[in-house]
């Protein structure tokens, strides 16, 4: 997914750039692909439609509105709606928002065939961002928040987060 | 369709994931091994973010005159159009995989068709949902298969479950006025049709399991007109409790 895609104007790009994830503060929101539009409407007026990941998201609420606090800091009045259609899937996650992922510990999602093989177990595919092994068993297919399942690497021995693939 | 009956049609479907949401969250740190726990839970978060989708669209539609929290938290026990199924208590383990297991495979089915409704909002929260019900189905099937092909005691556990929870299913595949109402005019599923498809479904997995598929004759039903078993009036007690004592808060 590129900006232009999501329709959000180069201005406001280095603002937004700011507003991270409150559960995965690595990651940016446009990292994340929830920023679908966010335009200068009007004069010091931004609008701007956000999606959630998942329904339940709880950190939606709290998404919308550090992205009103980031912009009213440089002078935007903001309203930001909440769509559902295109739903969000994981390949809204931008290229460095993956990278991100890995370094900090979360194993990126795959494609959607290698996700449902590492979810049902047929085959070792996911990788242990620690070690990089590919020795890994799938613990929980729910993990600590509702994007994520949960991993073990039988190499390095630690536990760690899958983001779920959702196509 | 008239703004009314699409409200009720909303609450008929909505009202399955509330109160079946509200069941699995009763077992946040109650759960049998903390894996499952956070399971059980992210499906109750998942149900409730959609009822949430569906009852900001309703009170939208109602111009605002009702909100989404008096949709959730302030109607009486008559006013809530769930199918008995998912407001069965949390017995023992086996009964919380069983009820979830019955509802995902009629969930699934049910969104699918959702997805194609003329409704544009509809259709969108059906697109949305049905991505996280596809894992909350794996979950209940994975384990009605781990526990039927598990010990003797699993086994007879979980087959109690299913065998009593069965008399609960009929009730998914019978219209009530709202749905009928809809279906005809192309905003809801023909849910008479999925019967088949469900039945062979489910049956696959009990199988899997090494279950028997119950054979009943008699079913019970009335929760989608709002006669419900005696469980739904302690549930409502407890999940209306802080609307009620804090009137006007938001969920």
């Amino acid at each position: 997914m590129t900006i232009e895609e999501a329709q959000i104007d180069k201005e406001l790009i280095p603002i937004l750039e700011k507003v991270s994830d409150p559960e995965i503060p690595v990651l940016t929101v446009l990292d994340l692909g929830v920023v679908r539009f966010a335009k200068i409407t009007k004069p010091n007026f931004v609008e701007v439609k956000i999606t959630p990941t998942y329904s339940g998201c709880p950190a939606m609420d709290v998404i919308g509105d550090d992205i009103t606090s980031a912009l009213s800091e440089n002078g935007y009045e903001t309203k930001v709606d909440l769509v559902l259609a295109p739903a969000w899937t994981t390949d809204m996650i931008t290229e460095s928002g993956r990278k991100t992922l890995e370094e900090y510990g979360i194993a990126p999602p795959m494609d959607a065939v290698s996700d449902k093989k590492a979810l049902l177990g047929e085959e070792q595919v996911v990788k242990c961002p620690q070690c990089h092994s590919t020795n890994t068993k799938m613990v929980s297919q729910f993990g600590s928040t509702a994007c994520k399942a949960l991993f073990k690497c039988h190499d390095c021995q630690e536990p760690f987060d899958y983001f779920k693939c959702l196509i | 369709m008239d703004k009314k009956d699409l409200i009720q049609y909303i609450e008929t479907i909505a009202d399955n994931s509330l109160i079946l949401g509200q069941r699995m969250g009763e077992l946040t740190g109650h759960g049998p091994t903390l894996e499952v726990d956070i399971a059980c839970t992210n499906i109750s978060l998942d149900l409730f973010g959609q009822v949430r989708s569906y009852f900001q669209y309703a009170a939208q539609l109602s111009n605002q005159e009702i909100s989404e929290d008096d949709l959730a938290f302030l109607r009486q026990e008559r006013a809530y159009k769930n199918v008995l199924l998912v407001e069965q208590p949390n017995r023992d383990f086996a009964y919380v995989i069983a009820r979830q297991f019955l509802f995902d495979h009629y969930h699934f089915l049910f969104l699918k068709h959702l997805q194609n409704s003329e409704d544009e909002t509809l259709a969108a929260i059906a697109k949305k949902s049905i991505k996280e019900v596809s894992y909350h189905k794996r979950f209940s099937s994975d384990w009605i298969i781990r526990l039927g092909d598990g010990t003797e005691e699993s086994k007879q556990k979980i087959q109690t479950a299913v065998d009593d929870l069965w008399q609960y299913t009929q009730e998914l595949f019978e219209p009530n006025e709202a749905e009928k109402a809809a279906e005809e005019k192309h905003i809801g599923v023909d849910i008479v049709s999925l019967q088949a498809e469900y039945t062979q479904n489910v049956g696959k997995v009990l199988q899997e399991a090494t279950l028997t598929q119950p054979d009943l004759k008699f079913f019970q039903r009335g929760g989608k007109k709002g006669i419900h078993t005696e469980h739904l009036g302690y549930l409502l007690s407890d999940m209306q409790y802080m609307q009620r004592t804090y009137p006007n808060m938001k969920w």
